[in-house]
């Protein structure tokens, strides 16, 4: 079992070394296509050519672009992130002050969601077709079709304005007790959970569906097994692999593309930090961001493939 | 704002700025009358606004308590390095830190600051008196040296200095007194005080590279500064204007969403937030215990028509569409009334210098008609608009819609924000941009009008226009400055390339507990200088 775990990992870890290096170019090129360069981001309406020459180079502009992208993955694979053009900040310290906060608020959704989603998901299925099966298919594809920032901005209005009852913005720099920290981060959760609930939920369904009427499991009626042993012990860990995919699909998500909710509550995140690098054309910041979610999102999907391997007595035993 | 605005329904913005400013000055109910007597208005409706004026300043400031601050933007290139500072969070935070030498009033004319006193004879060499007994946040007194220090680095191209064109006409800064510095210019230019007065020439401690530790003179002592997120000060107990500031702390943050701004305010999470839209005023103002503050500034979005290219080329066509205005339309249904009716010139109402003798130009179709056959223009005419310059689009859909009524097919083309200045301003035929509000007369005419000027934006070239605008910077009389600012005004308003329908106005929102805020016309959140004037009323 060992030796498949690791060969598989092997070449995940291959393979994702070479998409990451395929990321960095293909954001390198796009960032370049895009009109204006971090000089004339700064300067804006200011931008007179002495200026905007005298920038250029302070900023490393004035070398060309080929040479630039070679210069930053020789830096990349010393572990030096490079500098950010626009505020001269080491990027690693950018990334730094905000990572943690954007893991919290993933952790935090993560936390609250997958067990949900993952109860509706099963009871959906072993249920199926009964009232509670619709009712909860119903309500997932209605929340999930609710763009999160009607979702959120509604709930601001509800349980901010109206009510008092939680804050407005998700502060992070002010929690000193878990009553603050529920309060700061429930409705970003409760907005990010109605995205990746409905998700995680109809694949739980669909992937247990499946095992459940395999023939294997109609066996393990006819030898009396309760209903519940039926499902946990003999279906479920079929049933793993997708599931888990489903769930890293999800919280890969709630990494970089949680922009909205970071916006609407002022929550001092990294997919802000990355929207800002590309207005400002801030290349070193963009690319590093890139590179992150690039690297949380292949280490997600390769630790759903353990999981399913692991969970899997047939994989696991092959 | 409450106080305010019983006297500007009386006698309009400018007169109400130019009252308040003289008593923050210091000046008597008597000097009051005089100076609204002077104005022309009746002994008995003078002495009863005098009262007004005079009881809205008596309100006594209380000390204490702590603010919450929203501004409109929130990046990692948020700086404390005045040179640097770009927009209104930097300027926000430089305010609470740093003085200047002087410090821009209710009609932007420069008063007093760390200069006691400033003196010149022919424009060209100024002595700055420094006042005594100034220190710095870490203790060190206030030294001609730090003057010097301050205003030279923006002349070295590695400062990289936003203000390095205007601070290119200093020649020299040095000390000629234990507590004198003497400036001398390449060139006369009576408006010095005024520059000294903006953000960037905020006085920083002598030889200062690193900035964030925020060191001042200002009201408050900097405690935490993370860019990006929020910056937190403590008051200055060493400050050295007596009683001030009146807050113990400030914590201000960035918000770049407009309606995430106001909900945090109207959820008791922040006690002033910068920039709300005209479309959120009734939100705030509906809600018990909020209130709205208006600056009416000279910001403004215009249309520019190149007068060396395309149709703009031909006087006809500029004047056609200067008459297309629909002025008070878009007063009311764009700016929602947050503006004011401006006459295709740039100087505003609540500047020392407008020219309120200019006959306003109106909206009128059978002008425009004329002008149009005239030009012989004809077949589509593309207008570049963006959301970078505000309203900008709005406005050129309502000109769409008068042009029709004229034969005119006007092609909008909306651009995006994202390089919308590096890509299309000053390059299209016809298009729209935005100018913010700058601190002088001169600063704007120099840097928008002069025929050479880097962003002659309509490429107007006018050379009496040049020379009145070299001579009146080195006028030191300000009479015969009013004049020449008048003629050159003038000059805009019939030749130029340029329409300008409004000034707008800039809108902040606050709870009714905060007092103090007056208009500075730099900008909102009172020209970004409430830290040290505000109060909580408990």
């Amino acid at each position: 079992m060992n030796l498949i775990v690791l060969k598989l990992l092997g070449q995940r870890i291959a393979i994702a070394l070479l998409s990451l290096l395929a990321v960095s170019v293909v954001v390198f090129a796009i960032t370049a296509v895009l009109p204006g360069d971090a000089a004339q981001e700064q300067l804006g309406q200011d931008a007179t050519p002495e200026a905007l020459a005298a920038l250029r180079a302070q900023m490393g502009l004035d070398v060309p672009a080929p040479q630039r992208y070679l210069h930053w993955l020789g830096g990349l694979v010393r572990g030096d992130l490079g500098t950010s053009a626009t505020t001269q900040m080491p990027v690693g310290t950018l990334i730094g002050s905000r990572l943690p906060n954007s893991l919290l608020l993933a952790a935090m959704t993560a936390l609250f969601s997958v067990p949900i989603a993952l109860t509706l998901g099963i009871a959906s299925a072993v249920w199926r077709g009964s009232w509670f099966d619709r009712a909860a298919s119903t309500a997932s594809v209605a929340v999930v079709s609710v763009p999160e920032f009607l979702i959120a901005t509604l709930a601001v209005l509800l349980f901010a304005v109206k009510l008092r009852w939680l804050p407005a913005l998700s502060y992070v720099s002010e929690i000193e007790s878990l009553g603050q920290l529920l309060k700061a981060f429930a409705m970003p959760v409760l907005t990010l959970s109605c995205v990746i609930v409905a998700q995680m939920m109809r694949m739980t369904r669909a992937a247990v569906i499946d095992q459940l009427e395999a023939p294997y499991i109609e066996m393990v009626r006819l030898k009396g097994a309760s209903p519940m042993r039926m499902v946990l012990a003999h279906a479920l860990p079929n049933a793993i692999g997708p599931i888990a995919n489903a769930v890293a699909l999800s919280l890969s998500y709630l990494l970089g593309g949680v922009i909205i909710v970071e916006t609407i509550f002022n929550y001092p995140g990294i997919a802000k930090l990355m929207v800002d690098g590309v207005s400002q054309r801030d290349m070193p910041l963009v690319q590093a961001c890139a590179m992150l979610f690039c690297a949380g999102y292949l280490i997600l999907v390769t630790l759903a493939d353990v999981c399913g391997i692991v969970a899997n007595p047939r994989l696991r035993h092959r | 704002m409450s106080d305010r605005t019983p006297l500007e329904q009386l006698v309009g913005p400018a007169d109400s700025q130019r009252l308040f400013a003289a008593l923050r000055r210091g000046a008597t109910r008597r000097d009051v009358l005089t100076m609204l007597l002077a104005g022309g208005m009746q002994a008995g409706l003078a002495g009863g606004l005098a009262g007004t004026a005079l009881s809205a300043h008596a309100q006594t400031p209380k000390k204490g308590g702590r603010i919450r601050v929203a501004g409109a933007t929130a990046a990692a290139t948020d700086t404390l390095d005045p040179a640097k500072q770009s927009n209104q969070t930097d300027y926000s935070r430089g305010t609470m830190l740093y003085n200047g030498l002087t410090v821009l009033d209710g009609s932007l004319t420069p008063q007093p600051a760390l200069a006691e006193s400033f003196t010149t004879t022919d424009a060209k060499t100024w002595v700055f008196t420094l006042r005594k007994g100034v220190t710095f946040h870490d203790g060190k007194a206030l030294a001609p040296a730090d003057v010097a220090y301050s205003v030279m680095r923006h002349k070295d191209p590695a400062t990289s200095s936003k203000a390095k064109v205007l601070a290119d006409q200093i020649e020299s800064v040095k000390a000629t007194g234990p507590n004198e510095v003497t400036v001398v210019l390449s060139a006369p230019n009576a408006d010095l005080p005024v520059i000294l007065g903006t953000f960037h020439f905020h006085i920083v401690k002598d030889g200062t590279t690193d900035f964030n530790a925020g060191i001042g003179t200002g009201p408050y002592k900097l405690k935490e500064f993370k860019p990006g997120v929020r910056s937190l000060v403590v008051r200055n107990e060493a400050y050295w204007k007596p009683g001030k500031p009146y807050l113990d702390e400030i914590e201000f943050v960035g918000i770049g969403d407009e309606s995430a701004r106001v909900n945090a305010l109207l959820s008791g999470g922040m006690d002033l937030v910068a920039s709300v839209n005209p479309r959120s005023v009734a939100r705030v103002k509906g809600t018990p215990g909020y209130a709205i503050f208006t600056t009416q500034s000279g910001q403004y979005s215009d249309l520019i028509m190149r007068r060396d290219q395309g149709p703009g080329a031909n006087p006809d066509f500029v004047m056609a569409m200067k008459h297309l205005f629909d002025r008070e339309q878009m007063k009311k249904a764009i700016a929602l009334d947050y503006a004011v009716i401006a006459n295709d010139q740039p100087i505003d109402p609540t500047n020392r210098f407008y020219f309120a003798g200019l006959p306003q130009r109106t909206f009128d179709l059978d002008k425009a008609k004329f002008h149009l056959q005239k030009a012989g223009i004809s077949g589509k005419v593309p207008v570049v608009t963006s959301p970078a310059a505000m309203y900008s689009v709005e406005m050129a859909l309502v000109m769409q819609q008068t042009a029709q009524r004229i034969g005119l097919d006007l092609d909008v083309k909306r651009m995006p924000a994202d390089g919308y200045w590096s890509n299309h301003w000053l390059n299209s035929p016809v298009g729209f941009g935005n100018v913010n509000p700058r601190p002088s007369a001169d600063t704007l005419l120099t840097q928008f009008f002069q025929s050479e000027a880097a962003w002659n934006e309509s490429r107007w070239k006018n050379p009496k226009f040049d020379q009145l605008l070299l001579a009146s910077r080195a006028e030191t009389d300000l009479a015969k400055r009013k004049q020449m600012y008048a003629d050159m005004q003038t000059m805009i308003h019939q030749e130029a390339g340029i329409g300008i329908p409004l000034f707008l106005a800039s809108i902040d929102g606050h709870t009714a507990k905060l007092k103090g805020l007056a208009p500075i016309p730099l900008g909102g959140l009172m020209g970004y200088s409430f830290a040290e004037n505000v109060w909580l009323d408990a």
